[in-house]
């Protein structure tokens, strides 16, 4: 059988894990041998006065304050539909670039990433416009993710209700600046999952919510997986990494450590620590 | 079984380019898997943009509001700011210096060509920051990037249609009274859409890469708002005057001067048809279909490359 073939030659991700839909892996998100170097600009020579900066153009110094930063090492994995795939690893070990990359939002250095879809990337800081209204920001978030404004009105209880911020009186009509930072993101969260991803990756925006929110958002994120998709998360939070992951993989320092079931994983990355 | 993996020959010497796995490539495309953040077709990039003109038009009503949700007055504002700046103008122009320039109507002539340029300005100076001055949701969010520019664009369309009601009123008021010609506003502003889109996509692609440009803009569009018969009529300047040819068509078929111009005469009585530059609605069409065009196919040429770094 077709599916058969696809198991056998990848080694990494025929591992038998219960909780996979209906047995045969669909790959819906290949990474091939992933680099990413990002570009940071004005880091030079140290002193950033307005003397330093001329003294450079004029004796024609200028690529000073261009410093590369080789945040992903040429990492591969093939995620399939069903799976749930934790992100660990210590701060700055390229979890959250290798998530943008994947979304398509940060263009790789060399190698490929291939999706299924359009991957959705829900981040903590994940751009809403504080000066309107959560109300706003609902039918502003569900259109810049594609939806039509008919999905929109149907899902918008649902969003409100699933965020809980009204919970604490009528925030939704105030404007999100108003909001404490752990609202904000579960309004987000509650936009982004509103809609049937393929692929949804989810960069430590579960940190901010309350312990009944973190429940919700971990049913939900089953409910996607369920629905054939594939979600990714990134925490540092091993228990919310156990409860929702069914793989785990582990990055340091942009290079791929292990791949592997969650419960092998976090406790390889437990005693590391 | 989980396996410690030992990374890619390539990882260990972080080669750029090292050769793709064919095997996983293979994989992909049985699956109908594609790659992700290329750059897709300009047919399907158009298709895409199409299909978030919802999106656009909501970020463009969303940005007009937010500039005043702060203030008391809110949306009051819209109307106040463009009413102000007429009134200053008037003040200086009208009161204190007295000039006319041999204009007739001086003040609704000045204040057409004020409002007409600030849009022009308005719409390449967010459009320069348009990438650079939203990196988060670019980061955040997987939309056609054109998107922003255009949106932009479009809140300044709105601005402007607020300063248009002022500047109606004060025609009122100064006793033009409306006429057909009036109508003439509806094509100018379209053409004028066009072009400002257009010139603000490339800006924004340049911004994107050159972020510097949003210091470096405000300079060059003082320069040519004064090249471009704001405060003064090109026409008598011309008139009777031997300047070189290139000079006197540069002056003519600056696209500043040519929508500028073009709502004067829908607008204004006393400007009459002589006072137009030949060929204006040529000039007008023309340079909105160029800078549209031009401007589309170069911001969608780095559509994959924006947000980085």
């Amino acid at each position: 059988m077709a599916e058969h073939k696809s198991t056998g030659r990848d080694g990494r991700t025929d591992t038998d894990r219960p909780p996979q839909a209906a047995g045969d892996p669909v790959p819906t998100v290949i990474a091939d041998n992933l680099h990413i170097v990002y570009r940071v600009y004005g880091t030079g020579a140290g002193k950033g006065g307005a003397t330093a900066a001329l003294n450079r153009i004029i004796r024609r110094r200028p690529a000073t304050g261009v410093r590369e930063v080789h945040a992903v090492k040429g990492v591969s994995f093939t995620a399939c539909r069903g799976e749930s795939i934790g992100l660990i690893g210590s701060n700055g070990s390229g979890k959250s670039t290798l998530l943008k990359a994947v979304a398509g939002l940060l263009p790789a250095e060399s190698g490929k990433v291939y999706t299924h879809g359009q991957p959705s990337l829900l981040g903590v800081n994940a751009a809403m416009m504080n000066d309107l209204t959560g109300e706003k920001n609902v039918v502003l978030g569900g259109l810049a993710m594609g939806m039509s404004r008919e999905q929109i009105r149907e899902r918008y209880d649902g969003i409100v209700d699933f965020s809980g911020i009204q919970e604490k009186g009528d925030f939704i009509s105030l404007p999100m600046r108003t909001y404490s930072s752990g609202m904000a993101a579960r309004l987000r969260f509650s936009i982004a999952a509103a809609k049937d991803h393929d692929v949804l990756m989810i960069d430590e925006a579960l940190a901010t919510g309350d312990r009944a929110f973190q429940k919700r958002s971990e049913a939900r994120i089953r409910e996607l997986r369920q629905e054939a998709g594939t979600v990714f998360l990134v925490s540092h939070n091993n228990k919310s990494i156990r409860d929702t992951c069914t793989r785990v993989l582990w990055l340091e320092k942009g290079e791929l450590v292990m791949d592997g079931p969650t419960e092998e994983v976090v406790a390889a990355y437990e005693a590391h620590q | 079984m989980p396996q410690t993996l030992t990374p890619p020959a390539a990882a260990q010497a972080p080669v750029p380019g090292a050769s793709p796995d064919p095997e996983l490539r293979a994989l992909a495309e049985r699956h109908g898997l594609t790659v992700s953040g290329a750059r897709p077709s300009l047919p399907e990039y158009t298709r895409q943009l199409w299909q978030r003109r919802h999106f656009i038009t909501a970020f463009a009503t969303a940005k007009v509001t937010a500039t005043y949700t702060t203030a008391k007055l809110g949306q009051l504002w819209q109307v106040l700011t463009p009413l102000l700046n007429a009134a200053v103008y008037y003040l200086i122009f009208g009161v204190l210096l007295g000039t006319k320039n041999n204009v007739p109507d001086y003040i609704p002539f000045l204040v057409t060509g004020v409002f007409v340029f600030t849009f022009l300005q308005n719409s390449v100076l967010t459009g320069t920051r348009a990438i650079s001055g939203n990196l988060g949701l670019v980061r955040a969010l997987h939309f056609p990037r054109a998107c922003l520019p255009v949106s932009f664009c479009l809140a300044q369309l709105q601005q402007l249609l607020f300063s248009m009601g002022v500047l109606m009123a004060i025609l009122l008021s100064f006793g033009q009274l409306p006429t057909w010609s009036w109508l003439l506003v509806v094509p100018a502003l379209t053409l004028q859409f066009v072009f400002n889109t257009g010139l603000a996509m490339v800006m924004a692609r340049l911004g994107a890469r050159t972020p510097d440009l949003a210091q470096l803009m405000p300079f060059i569009l003082r320069t040519w708002m004064y090249a471009s018969g704001v405060m003064f009529s090109i026409s008598r300047i011309l008139q009777g005057r031997h300047l070189p040819k290139a000079v006197e068509i540069l002056l003519n078929g600056n696209p500043a001067a040519v929508y500028i111009d073009l709502m004067r005469f829908a607008l204004i009585d006393s400007f009459t048809h002589e006072q137009l530059p030949p060929h204006v609605w040529a000039f007008a069409g023309g340079w909105a279909l160029l800078a549209g065009a031009v401007g589309f196919v170069y911001f969608w040429k780095a559509e994959e490359r924006y947000g980085r770094g």
